[in-house]
């Protein structure tokens, strides 16, 4: 009796240590196949520096973003102001390096909060069924009926362009993909063999759903992720464009480019370096998303 | 077939009842006064009230949302705050312009999206594939307004080659049309050119790793044939499916396309209502898109069924 204790445990043991080894392997696994591609990498040193560049924003700015110059006043790149100034007399580069803050801020703040209640509710969905499964998904189709633009532009004048408000609004257009995709693929664990297991065996399904579920419907929620940020930034950017996004004041790149477009003709670096800061960053997030979907799921890279 | 056929009409309905609902919720929400954006600021108190009440703001939401549902069945839109106008009428005059785009550039980026994406896959790992797989990927992920603009700068800025602004439809001016519509048009069709490529190739590649792919080639078919017969038949089928969330993106983008070159179409005029809290018009304006959109959805979910027969078999 005590020695089928003993290699039951024994047992146990060696599995979980194969199973952190399995882990483990994976991992770099996927990192060897992230960075095994120079171009990922370009995007990754892209994504890094921007993010490096947001958290030191003090640092690297070379004015007070806020603070008039007189005779900076559209003026062209010079030595004091690498990237001249603004209509105001603002130092643009100072302007566009915390302009990053915010752009990372409201993508990656909107997509985590997207991505938190869409794959719940998807999950719940699959899990439920009957009526709370239809609901939500009526919900989602009456969702994508609309363009998300709009919503998002009758929303911001309704509660006002905050930074926090921009990033909640942005994160309700987010959450019917989310939901839609963990459905579909909590539907398809669900008649699992494990989760009729747990079940049976009489756990809690908030719990079910947590340890069994989740963790396999979790790579395609990153892959889909990683992707979210970069259309959030450019949802906000947009809106920021419109007019009807961030207030002025704060440094948003979408509101330089706005109040920089009258002067495309007479002082074309004031449009042109904002759109290269949101271009280059859009080109880096994609770049690093399309390399982490591949590396998750190397199915779709074709052979 | 046919029950399946109602069933998504009922389907289209019921979720342009719930859109109805949802944006005049939202627009009846917005914290600006309908009565000052109506008549101006300066009325007097009692005006004020008795304008108030014109416009039923006494009323509970939902009785609101009643009439205005009764009103819009019978083709009654309300009136413009901005116009003054029948909203039917205003509308009327900037949806074709946005219709008009949003048609004809789905109609260049997924035959052109399509080509270039069966390219890429029949020559995967190759050169070709390389170089359109990045520009894809390079232009799916730049933003209209921000390709708008640099255009501006270069064909009008710098050369002046085209004309910054405008719109006129082809069957008024033709050269005059063409050579406005370059700009817009090249903007709003570059993401689903971009868009429709990748799907095209995942879904051709997707195809081709089937296994009567295995059996045509085990056949001794010639590759041409095998892509032509077995892989795109198989493989081009899901893009039709694309069509209603790519008509979607489109006209979200001609917002920005619209704002740019100054194009009186719905876009502009969506902005321009939330600019001035043009209730009757932004309502109007969703209900719009969103029935384009979603009618764009149905269609595209029967083409499948005509298109595939393996999906009746469910």
């Amino acid at each position: 009796m005590a020695s089928i204790t003993t290699g039951k445990i024994n047992s146990i043991a060696a599995d979980k240590k194969a199973a952190t080894a399995r882990r483990s392997r994976s991992f770099r696994q996927f990192l060897h196949g992230l960075f095994g591609r120079r171009i990922v990498i370009l995007g990754a040193v892209g994504v890094a520096f921007f993010i490096l560049v947001a958290i030191f924003a003090p640092f690297i700015a070379t004015h007070d973003p806020s603070s008039m110059e007189a005779a900076a006043k559209l003026a062209g790149p010079s030595a004091s102001h690498i990237m001249g100034g603004d209509f105001y007399g603002r130092d643009l580069f100072s302007r566009l390096v915390y302009g990053t803050r915010v752009s990372l801020i409201v993508g990656v703040l909107a997509t985590l909060t997207s991505a938190a209640i869409g794959t719940f509710l998807g999950m719940l969905a699959a899990y439920t069924g009957g009526v709370v499964d239809r609901i939500l998904m009526r919900a989602c189709e009456a969702f994508n009926a609309i363009p998300q633009i709009a919503v998002s532009m009758t929303l911001i004048t309704i509660f006002g362009g905050g930074m926090l408000n921009m990033a909640l609004i942005l994160c309700i257009g987010g959450i019917p993909a989310f939901l839609r995709m963990s459905r579909a693929q909590a539907l398809t664990i669900m008649n699992s063999d494990y989760v009729l297991a747990a079940k049976l065996s009489g756990q809690k399904k908030l719990i079910i759903m947590w340890k069994h579920v989740f963790p396999n419907i979790v790579s395609p929620i990153i892959v889909m992720a990683t992707q979210s940020v970069g259309m959030t930034i450019m949802m906000e950017s947009g809106l920021s464009f419109l007019g009807v996004g961030i207030k002025v004041p704060t440094p948003s790149w979408g509101s330089i480019i706005n109040e920089a477009r009258p002067y495309l003709m007479t002082s074309p670096h004031y449009v042109l370096f904002p759109c290269a800061c949101l271009a280059l960053l859009m080109i880096s997030l994609n770049l690093l998303g399309d390399g982490i979907r591949d590396a998750l799921d190397p199915s779709l890279r074709g052979e | 077939m046919t029950r399946y056929i109602l069933n998504r009409i009922g389907q289209t309905l019921l979720i342009i009842v719930i859109v109805s609902f949802l944006t005049f919720l939202l627009v009846n929400l917005m914290p600006k006064d309908q009565v000052y954006a109506l008549y101006g600021t300066d009325i007097s108190q009692e005006d004020y009230e008795i304008l108030y009440k014109r416009l039923n703001l006494d009323k509970p939401i939902l009785y609101r949302y009643g009439l205005w549902a009764r009103n819009v069945l019978r083709g009654d839109w309300g009136i413009s705050y901005q116009y003054h106008m029948p909203v039917g009428e205003v509308i009327g005059l900037k949806i074709g312009v946005t219709l008009y785009l949003s048609v004809v550039s789905t109609l260049i980026s997924f035959p052109l999206g399509m080509l270039l994406g069966i390219i890429t896959a029949v020559k995967r790992g190759k050169w070709q594939d390389t170089v359109l797989t990045l520009l894809a990927n390079l232009t799916n992920s730049l933003p209209a307004f921000v390709v708008a603009i640099v255009m501006l700068y270069l064909f009008c800025i710098k050369r002046k080659l085209l004309p910054t602004s405008g719109f006129t439809f082809p069957w008024d001016d033709f050269p005059k049309h063409i050579r406005q519509i370059i700009m817009p048009m090249f903007c709003l069709s570059l993401g689903g050119i971009a868009g429709v490529c990748r799907q095209t190739r995942s879904s051709m590649l997707e195809a081709i790793r089937q296994d009567y792919v295995r059996t045509a080639r085990s056949k001794g078919l010639q590759e041409n044939t095998i892509v032509k017969r077995h892989v795109m038949r198989n493989g081009l089928v899901p893009i039709i499916t694309l069509i209603g969330g790519r008509l979607a993106h489109i006209v979200g983008g001609s917002m920005f396309v619209e704002n740019v070159f100054a194009i009186p179409g719905m876009g502009t005029l969506m902005i321009q209502s939330v600019n001035s809290v043009d209730v009757p018009i932004m309502q109007a304006c969703v209900m719009m898109t969103a029935l384009m959109i979603s009618v764009a959805y149905l269609v595209t979910d029967l083409l499948y069924l005509a298109v595939d027969p393996r999906i009746s078999l469910k």
